[in-house]
């Protein structure tokens, strides 16, 4: 064929794309491989693929989606942490004239994917799934406002790590770290594929985010039971309403950014070029804007977390519920005030510097506030030390040392000194592991029985605590130091041989990290086989007081066969004091929404118009792109949205339930 | 799209009255149109014509009329006012409008203040 033809087709696509050359990659592309086609066998074997289509994949109900979410965050978690144990090997071994095991082409690679994959694909569906799962049924509501947009948005988040995961093994990631600055982002300076696998996996993901968040916004303003006023909802409600506000208004300016910057790089536009007028500032200015929200957005419902959790576990009602409250619209206020602290070093001056080191500062105060209304929880309850809240007292010290160096960074002139250090680097992976993934943690522990209908094994939990905990402060300290040294971020190589200490002790920090990841592994698989001493068959094992708890683990499909009435704050709480008895009779029909599969088609679509957008195979990206319109028009002459759960299957669930109850007593 | 599934709320969803509220009628659609078209024209003709004297003012008349173009769609086609939704709609406004003025009114000052402390070659001998 001739070589137009081929362009024509492949676009920039040719055999020398693919990384061959690299043994690691070689290495690892046969082992994802190999573990897939078993995985691929294995569930056709067993006749599982229908079922996960019909089933799951299909689905619109918000909690098989909201596990579905979870399911990808820990997925993607294991190729994140692939990455961080490659860093933290190199680390420890490139010193005194070793070049260490990788080279610079592929270790800039791994530290831009470390940061996304951990960001977007790991800690954001983490959090989504969570509050998928759970805000449905804390507010009494049987699915989500938009349904359908629900599935649609789960598959377009799964579409972007598809293209980063694509990324390992077709071209190259992009090796300009993770907020891929200009100009080193713009197509001069990275003319291969890697910032374009970065633009659209970000694009496609993103889009799959901002939907989210208007559906959870729209689920909590308008699906609340009767009876739940704002001041009623549960805190982790409150939480995931001000993050989807915050998803709302933030996510769109990385759209907007993402787009110029693609502009720049396929059009020739000049943006954020250094001449033609374009300014690579504005590109750092406006993505902090959308980047510090979203660190909130992170990590408020892991806050939110952390309430129910003291609350639960202390037996009591949270201390100042309405402080708790107004922390979090405080905090969801301050957060689009404080940006520049990502870049003070970058030339302003003293007023403009000092403003936002001010507001900075002051975020603590909210965050403080809630620290202390944690810790009035706790005052004088009786704590029931489970998984759950070991997690929760784990965050309370490590987030105030997290919090404590982020207030530190915040003052200008020592911003000056430890800009892009590695003391920045374990500032912020302290308040990140110490407070979302902590939170993930403990919320995962905490409603998956209310998922599941059994607990989780606590034997293998506390051990994946203990390392994890254990393993963050080996692996993070030692960075401190070395950043108060002035060790900057990125390195690859090191000169001084008296650092080297301080790296080996970070990598077995990172080794005992990756033992706790193993362990909750491990306490899956052992929950999973254990299920029937874990079963949980009243539906609340925590003696808990939110309204989730209300109704059976699992929940059935329609959540509640009667949408409750809420008198107080901890509804389900309220609900047994008051000695409350459940309806056996009377069940009604329940109209419910359909499952589709179109969500997964245009996601599919949109991935494979990405795909041809970043090699330049413009009859793809053309193609799917009409093919997501006419499929999107399409869906809108399905009339068959919804049916009707006949009374009878009420009945029948809810009378499984009543002699579940009936025998646990 | 909207498929609500709750119990409580499935009634409301059928009422006429609260459907001729929120989605207003054919006069106001045309009207709405009609404005829209008329503020995209006047700009389109003030850049092809170059009737104003100077550049910088045909885009600040051109913003103006952006935003008034926004009023005007959050009036006759998203059919917000200060009652819709509860106010809810309103307090969306108000916030959005908060997030826009500190986004855009910051990245002006940031963006205006970047040489502050920055030492450009061909000034190194002019600094104080």
């Amino acid at each position: 064929m001739s070589p137009d033809l081929l362009k024509l087709i492949f676009g920039r696509l040719t055999f020398e794309s693919l990384p061959l050359h690299e043994p690691i990659v070689v290495g690892t592309f046969a082992v994802v491989a190999t573990g897939g086609l078993i995985m691929f066998a294995g569930l056709t074997y067993f006749r599982v693929w229908g079922y996960l289509w019909s089933e799951w994949f299909t689905s619109v109900d918000h909690k098989r989606i909201g596990i579905m979410y979870m399911i990808l965050g820990i997925v993607m978690l294991l190729r994140g942490f692939a990455d961080a144990l490659m860093m933290r090997l190199q680390q420890a071994l490139a010193f005194g004239g070793s070049e260490g095991y990788l080279n610079s082409h592929h270790y800039d690679q791994v530290f831009t994917a470390h940061g996304v994959i951990m960001i977007f694909f790991v800690a954001m569906p983490l959090v989504t799934g969570l509050m998928n799962f759970v805000v449905p049924l804390q507010i009494g509501a049987r699915d989500v406002s938009f349904p359908f947009l629900n599935n649609f948005s789960f598959w377009m988040t799964v579409g972007g790590a598809v293209l980063v995961m694509a990324s390992l093994f077709i071209g190259e990631f992009a090796r300009t770290g993770w907020l891929a600055y200009p100009p080193l982002s713009n197509i001069g300076y990275s003319p291969d594929v890697g910032v374009d696998y970065y633009i659209w996996g970000l694009q496609v993901a993103g889009v799959g985010t901002t939907l989210s968040g208007i559906n959870l916004i729209c689920t909590i303003v308008k699906l609340r039971c009767p009876g739940m006023t704002m001041m009623r909802m549960p805190v982790f409600t409150w939480t995931a309403l001000c993050t989807n506000v915050l998803i709302v208004a933030s996510f769109p300016v990385l759209t907007v950014v993402l787009a110029l910057l693609s502009l720049d790089r396929y059009v020739g536009t000049n943006f954020f070029t250094n001449d033609f007028g374009g300014s690579p500032m504005m590109y750092v200015n406006l993505i902090w804007i959308w980047g510090h929200p979203e660190v909130y957005i992170l990590v408020l419902p892991a806050f939110g977390i952390f309430s129910e959790v003291t609350s639960t576990f202390s037996g009591k009602r949270l201390f100042g519920y309405t402080s708790m409250v107004y922390a979090t619209v405080v905090i969801t206020i301050l957060s689009y005030l404080v940006w520049l602290h990502h870049f003070f070093t970058m030339g302003s001056g003293a007023s403009v510097n000092s403003f936002f080191g001010i507001t900075t500062m002051i975020i603590s105060i909210p965050t403080g506030a809630k620290m202390f209304n944690w810790l009035f929880t706790m005052y004088r309850g009786r704590i029931r030390f489970e998984l759950p809240m070991m997690w929760t007292i784990a965050f309370m010290l490590t987030f105030v040392l997290g919090g404590m160096t982020g207030v530190l960074l915040a003052v200008p002139p020592a911003d000056f000194v430890l800009h892009n250090s590695l003391f920045l680097i374990a500032h912020f992976h302290n308040v990140i592991i110490g407070g979302v993934v902590f939170g993930a943690f403990a919320g995962i522990g905490y409603w998956f029985p209310k998922a599941f209908g059994f607990k989780l094994d606590p034997f293998w939990g506390k051990l994946s605590f203990w390392f994890w905990v254990t393993g963050f402060y080996l692996a993070f300290m030692p960075l401190y130091v070395l950043g108060l040294m002035g060790v900057t971020r990125r390195l690859r190589v090191f000169d001084d041989p008296s650092l080297q200490i301080w790296f080996i002790v970070a990598g077995i920090g990172a080794f005992l990290v990756f033992l706790g990841i193993l362990s909750m592994l491990m306490q899956f698989a052992v929950s999973f086989l254990r299920r029937e001493q874990l079963k949980d068959v009243t539906g609340d094992p925590w003696d808990a007081r939110t309204l989730e708890w209300a109704t059976s683990s699992p929940p059935p499909a329609y959540n509640f066969a009667f949408t409750p009435v809420v008198h107080d704050n901890d509804a389900w709480w309220d609900m047994k004091r008051r000695g409350y008895q459940r309806p056996l009779t009377g069940f009604k029909p329940i109209h419910m929404p359909s499952s589709t599969g179109t969500g997964i088609i245009l996601a599919g679509l949109a991935t494979a118009m990405g795909f041809g957008l970043i090699w330049y195979i413009w009859w793809l990206a053309a193609a799917s792109f009409i093919a997501m319109l006419a499929v999107g028009i399409g869906h809108t002459f399905n009339y068959h949205r919804d049916f009707d759960i006949p009374a009878e299957d009420v009945i029948r669930a809810e009378d499984v339930r009543t002699k579940l109850l009936a025998g646990a007593k | 799209m909207n498929t609500d599934t709750h119990a409580a709320h499935a009634g409301d969803h059928h009422h006429g009255d609260s459907h001729a509220n929120a989605h207003g009628s054919f006069s106001t659609y045309m009207l709405g149109f009609v404005l829209s078209v008329v503020l995209t024209a006047i700009p389109f003709w003030l850049v092809m014509s170059g009737a104003l004297p100077s550049k910088q003012i045909t885009a600040l008349v051109i913003m103006a009329f952006a935003v008034v173009q926004i009023v005007v769609h959050m009036i006759y086609f998203l059919h917000m006012n200060t009652t819709s939704e509860n106010g809810w709609s309103m307090m969306a406004l108000i916030f959005t409008i908060v997030m826009v003025v500190i986004a855009l009114s910051g990245s002006l000052w940031v963006m205006n203040h970047l040489n502050s402390n920055m030492m450009p070659i061909h000034q190194m001998n002019g600094m104080k």
